[in-house]
């Protein structure tokens, strides 16, 4: 996009079609990006906004337990709230039933204990928009070039970027009985260039190329590479897979998600895995009655597992991203709704406050952890 | 503090130099080294930025083999550091080669055939270095982000990469000019990976070797350069340059400093 034209001014925009204020689900990222809401709003916080349009995410699984499929879980949702196309792959033998256990956006009558943020406010909304039109024909205007015009727009604004997801509810069948959601199985699948396929054609819907794209594509693969698909031997045609896969996406109006055992892959593979990611997590559960972590942490008892950012995405800037708190713990708050947050280090008995190391998920975060209660 | 600034790196890699004359790296071959958690590109983008603003009207040529990111991304940056990379390809200077969606694959008997990917690269490699005026032709560097997805597209066979990169390191050698590679480090922690990490060391004549912090993540220092790791070789004398220093990077420039010195 911004190749092809000449910047004459350093106020110019380039906006894709779907990023217009009529389609709340994606808002302007810095650098020129846009950004999609994976679900979580805790999650699209952190990130710096949400997930940026062409990135790929992997999520590091943890054997011992499936918090990998919450994250999963509310991505995919969000993605069928905004009526975004979907293609889900995973090694089940039957992934469409996965859909009917998606959770559904909680109503605003629901009791939520923590605040919105200011530009998620519903109800009327008054934007200013200023917008460069080059040649488009449309009856209201002239089709002069380079005109910059006006516009008021109002908005009654019931969708929002992101949605907070009710894990109890599940979600109404008519989002996801559409043309527009795809599932495969990648348990018979005999090598993975068919999955490598129906992620092409899915893709090829979402070129940047093309103006008439109207909204975003998703794509979700849970479990790449767990040992009972036959394909998970072949390392380097998986690893050929996700590189071209993420080069799909990054010329495309979509964002892709994938969870991998990162403990059954091979040392080299998963750091070269890592690498290709754009976006990475990984996500630990936390051991049950451990009487180290709840004399650190507060809240311990709510805690389900922690997730660990690795790598924030970094497409067209070559700043890294310094992150308060590379890992939040995992809450289902109500047991309805993901939280995360920061962690919270139980107020220390004077002297020591020594070592923090316990345990292997806690020794990163316990440096960085949220606020110290002095 | 900004001309300052760039001597450190640029001093290390003996770019602080530059005239038109004297071919910009010297016709070296210069090997990037990074992690997950710090990413060695910032490196390469003040590389092709000094290589291509540093010195008005020169012949330098920046011939670019992307397996990473797309156009638009380094456009973005560059543009940033104040380096029109758009402008600078139409004027012929910078040169992108697109694979990120190309595969390489290799055939197993080493036919003309089934090596058609990554000799088809080398050959056009030497057609743009050929295209050039003979003078010209130290002035080309040529630049691979990065190596570890050269690998993935050639299906794994690690073999013929480092052939490619040698055959590289021959036109270095024949031509003065001079080639810029970034690979991922930890990857190559098993012992096999090893000896690919290893050959590419031994053939560089400069290694740059980025890493985190042994403290962790902290805004102000992004990273530093290991030390022992940036040696110059410069024609049959060892200049060793104990050069720890550490960066921070910002949009528009990186700044380098010695540890504890930081203004």
């Amino acid at each position: 996009m911004a190749a092809t034209k000449t910047r004459t001014s350093s106020f110019s925009r380039n906006l894709p079609a779907a990023s217009s204020a009529q389609s709340p689900e994606i808002k302007c990222g810095p650098n020129g990006t846009f950004l999609v809401s994976s679900g979580i709003p805790d999650l699209d916080k952190t990130l710096g906004g949400g997930i940026p349009l062409g990135s790929l995410v992997m999520v590091m699984e943890d054997s011992e337990a499936p918090h990998h499929m919450l994250l999963l879980r509310n991505f995919m949702s969000q993605g069928l709230v905004h009526k975004q196309p979907l293609l889900y792959a995973s090694p089940s033998k039957d992934p469409r039933g996965f859909l009917g256990t998606l959770p559904s956006p909680s109503s605003p009558k629901d009791d939520k204990s923590r605040s919105h943020d200011a530009e998620q406010e519903k109800g009327l909304r008054i934007a200013w928009q200023y917008k460069k039109y080059f040649g488009e024909n449309q009856s209201n205007l002239d089709g002069q070039r380079g005109m910059i015009l006006f516009r008021f727009i109002v908005l009654y604004n019931k969708q929002e970027f992101s949605n907070e997801f009710d894990l109890r509810r599940p979600l109404d069948r008519h989002f996801y009985t559409g043309q527009h959601v795809d599932c495969i199985s990648t348990k018979d699948l005999p090598n993975i260039a068919a999955l490598q396929e129906r992620c092409t054609s899915f893709l090829s819907q979402f070129s940047r190329n093309d103006a008439t794209v109207a909204c975003t594509g998703r794509i979700a693969i849970q479990s790449l590479c767990a040992p009972q698909c036959e394909s998970s031997n072949m390392e380097w045609e998986m690893l050929s897979f996700i590189r071209s896969l993420k080069s799909t996406v990054r010329s495309a109006i979509a964002v892709a998600i994938i969870t991998f055992p990162s403990s059954l892959v091979s040392a080299t593979f998963c750091k070269r895995w890592q690498h290709l990611a754009d976006c990475l997590v990984s996500v630990k559960a936390i051991p049950d009655e451990d009487k180290e972590l709840a004399k650190l942490l507060t809240g311990y008892q709510d805690i389900v597992g922690f997730l660990n950012i690795h790598r924030v995405p970094r497409i067209n800037t070559q700043v890294p991203a310094v992150l308060e708190a590379t890992t939040l713990s995992i809450k289902l708050q109500k047991r309805r709704y993901l939280v995360l947050e920061c962690l919270n280090q139980a107020p220390v008995d004077g002297s020591s406050g020594s070592s923090y190391g316990t345990s292997g998920s806690c020794s990163g975060a316990s440096s960085k952890s949220g606020s110290l209660d002095f | 503090m900004d001309s300052r600034a760039r001597n450190l790196l640029d001093e290390a890699l003996g770019l602080d130099q530059l005239t038109q004359l004297k071919p910009p790296l010297g016709g070296k071959a210069v090997l990037i080294e990074d992690c997950v958690e710090t990413s060695g590109s910032f490196v390469l983008h003040q590389l092709i930025k000094r290589l291509l603003t540093a010195v008005p009207n020169s012949s330098n040529v920046v011939l670019f083999l992307a397996f990473a990111n797309p156009f638009s991304h380094y456009d973005r940056i560059l543009r940033k550091l104040g380096c029109n990379l758009g402008a600078q390809r139409e004027k012929g200077r910078f040169i992108f080669v697109d694979m990120l969606n190309v595969e390489c694959p290799v055939g197993e008997e080493g036919k003309a055939g089934g090596r058609s990917g990554l000799f088809a690269l080398f050959a056009n490699i030497t057609k743009v270095l050929n295209a050039l005026p003979e003078s010209n032709r130290k002035c080309l560097t040529i630049v691979i982000d990065d190596v570890s997805l050269m690998e993935v597209a050639a299906h794994g066979s690690s073999d013929h990469v480092l052939d490619f990169l040698h055959y590289c390191h021959t036109l270095t050698s024949d031509y003065g000019c001079s080639l810029v590679t970034l690979n991922h480090e930890d990857i190559y922690s098993s012992m096999d990976g090893l000896v690919f990490l290893k050959q590419m060391e031994y053939a560089a004549d400069v290694l740059v070797k980025v890493e985190p912090l042994a403290t962790g993540l902290a805004a102000d220092v992004h990273g530093q350069f290991d030390g022992l790791q940036m040696t110059v070789l410069n024609r049959g004398s060892l200049n060793n340059r104990m050069s720890n220093f550490q960066f921070r990077i910002k949009e528009n420039s990186v700044e380098y400093f010695y540890p504890g010195a930081r203004a």
